[in-house]
């Protein structure tokens, strides 16, 4: 099992490497990075604060539209293009497929957002000509994207399981969008009453919490991240990200691949 | 114990905007293929051919009825190691090279490490692809894909080969080549399940053959057999081209070159015909059974005119 779920996840990984479309966001993102320091001219004393919250931000946007855009293909590309044909015909069940191509596109994404870090990094040595005791804070802003990525390759991994790749997009973006105002929604469901209130809890738990995983303009900010947090938003995404992909899998299951 | 069995399996889909209609691709259909045997599946496109083979592959799942390959339930896992499978017009990861996919399949039915290193140039070879290196796969031709596709469903050792439409597309060299790849297959003991509408390919490949058409498995047995059901007609030629009139109207095609005389005649008139021919004093050259084929069998097993490759 370990064998083909590794087989599968390192493909995964392989194609979405290969893939020219990646390298050109990369570069996007890099160059983003790279000209933050102009817009710090721009704003004098505040070159460090703009470049975290610029460079962050894009890294996050770039990796969940990375994570949709790859993730929506993930099987679909497989049912259209027929390669999955062989590879039901081994020894291979279809939650290990579904467990695989999740890990390996994770995978990906984990090691983008790493690539993205190190030029974010280079960014902020440049502007800064050195780094600060509170950069390291950042670390932990840049662990809680990679947690957006988890929770939103999921998603979208789910929504491709059942839907065509333009509908799985549209979907999962405004999951996305809907997540970002997560806390809001929330806040929202508090103040209604009656069988509203109901129906806005519900929907506001059952969205991604993509908000407490923002804390962007906090380390910005220089202000500590408590470690609670850090362990809240990893069993959440880890559970969200499990549920998801458990759907995913119990639809897939009973698919009937035309 | 055979290879292959399929019992009673169908297959509807619902149509149509609402999903309210039923159209059965595959009615309840029985097959048994021994180990060891070459099985031809055939029938004009659309007749139900793929759908089975998705169905044993665990693609799409049937209606009603199961199948057991070499005993066990088909989508017993662990069976699934001794099974290789080529879907028509295959399309592989094509920012692999060869040897990239097969080590990707062989990893995915259990091949282990050392093996694989060994097995994969081995394979590339028997295919005719020992030199491919990196190149990958998007610059193959469509052949090579082809014989990649048949060394992908054979890297694992599989004793039984399922095999859409193998030779579909390709050029006659090309199908010359996976015929020979198959005719190996054959000779090395392996159970060979082809589904196929090119006829002269099921005659020289099979041991026995099934003809689908609708849904319906219309005929099946050895190829010979099925051949001789039409063969019933002979050609008879004679010297003396005035007999000629005597027997006239029970020929069905004559051909007169001087003095001989070369006529087809339905089996059942033969004896009455010979008769004549003796009492007219013709001298009798040579009297041939003409031998139906596989073509003639499947046509007229298939209601409706379809085209038919030779």
């Amino acid at each position: 099992m370990i064998s083909r779920l590794s087989a599968i996840t390192f493909n995964t990984f392989r194609e979405a490497v290969r893939d020219r479309v990646l390298y050109n966001l990369i570069l996007f993102v890099l160059l983003l990075v790279a000209t933050a320091p102009l817009f710090g001219q721009i704003s004098i004393g505040l070159d460090r604060l703009i470049l975290i919250n610029v460079g962050l931000s894009a890294m996050s946007l770039f990796g969940i539209v990375i994570a949709i855009l790859v993730g929506i293909g993930l099987v679909s590309k497989e049912i259209d293009k027929k390669t999955l044909y062989t590879i039901l015909s081994r020894p291979v069940r279809r939650w290990e497929f579904i467990a695989g191509k999740y890990l390996g596109l994770v995978m990906t994404l984990a090691a983008n957002a790493c690539l993205m870090a190190a030029g974010f990094y280079l960014a902020l040595l440049v502007t800064a000509h050195g780094f600060q005791r509170a950069d390291a804070g950042l670390f932990v802003a840049i662990y809680f994207i990679i947690l957006q990525f988890c929770i939103m390759t999921a998603i979208t991994l789910l929504f491709s399981s059942f839907s065509t790749p333009i509908f799985s997009a549209i979907f999962a973006f405004a999951l996305f969008v809907i997540g970002t105002f997560a806390e809001d929604l929330r806040n929202f469901a508090a103040l209604s009453h009656g069988p509203a209130r109901w129906l806005v809890t519900a929907v506001a738990y059952m969205v991604p919490n993509f908000s407490a995983l923002n804390v962007i303009s906090q380390v910005a900010h220089d202000v500590p991240v408590s470690g609670s947090l850090i362990l809240y938003n990893t069993l959440y995404a880890v559970l969200y990200s499990a549920a998801a992909t458990s759907a995913a899998v119990l639809i897939f299951e009973r698919r009937n691949l035309k | 114990m055979p290879a292959i069995e399929i019992l009673g399996i169908t297959k509807s889909y619902t149509v149509g905007f609402f999903r309210n209609k039923l159209r059965t691709a595959l009615q309840p259909l029985n097959l048994t293929v021994a180990e060891g045997e070459t099985f031809g599946f055939l029938g004009p496109n659309g007749a139900g051919k793929t759908t089975t083979l998705k169905i044993l592959m665990g693609i799409v799942f049937p209606t009603s009825g199961e199948a057991r390959i070499l005993g066990h339930h088909f989508h017993d896992p662990e069976i699934k190691k001794k099974v290789g499978f080529l879907p028509e017009q295959p399309y592989f990861y094509d920012y692999l090279s060869a040897p990239e996919l097969l080590d990707y399949y062989a990893q995915l039915s259990g091949v282990a490490k050392e093996q694989r290193r060994k097995r994969i140039p081995e394979m590339l070879a028997r295919v005719g692809l020992p030199d491919v290196g990196k190149m990958q796969l998007r610059k193959f031709s469509k052949g090579m894909l082809q014989r990649v596709g048949i060394a992908q469903a054979i890297i694992h050792d599989p004793k039984i080969v399922f095999l859409d439409e193998p030779m579909s597309g390709l050029d006659p060299i090309g199908r010359r080549e996976i015929r020979e790849l198959i005719l190996g297959l054959k000779q090395e003991g392996r159970t060979v399940f082809f589904s196929t509408h090119i006829l002269s390919d099921a005659e020289a490949l099979c041991d026995r053959v099934g003809v689908i058409h609708k849904g319906v498995l219309r005929g099946i047995g050895v190829v010979e057999d099925l051949k001789s059901q039409n063969a019933d007609k002979s050609e008879i030629v004679w010297h003396g081209a005035h007999a000629l009139n005597a027997v006239k109207e029970m020929l069905e095609q004559t051909h007169v070159t001087g003095e001989t005389v070369r006529a087809v005649v339905q089996t059942t008139n033969l004896d009455a015909v010979l008769e004549k021919l003796r009492r007219e004093r013709a001298r009798l050259l040579s009297v041939t059974p003409l031998h139906g084929t596989l073509e003639d069998y499947f046509v007229a097993h298939t209601s409706e005119k379809e085209t038919v490759q030779r």
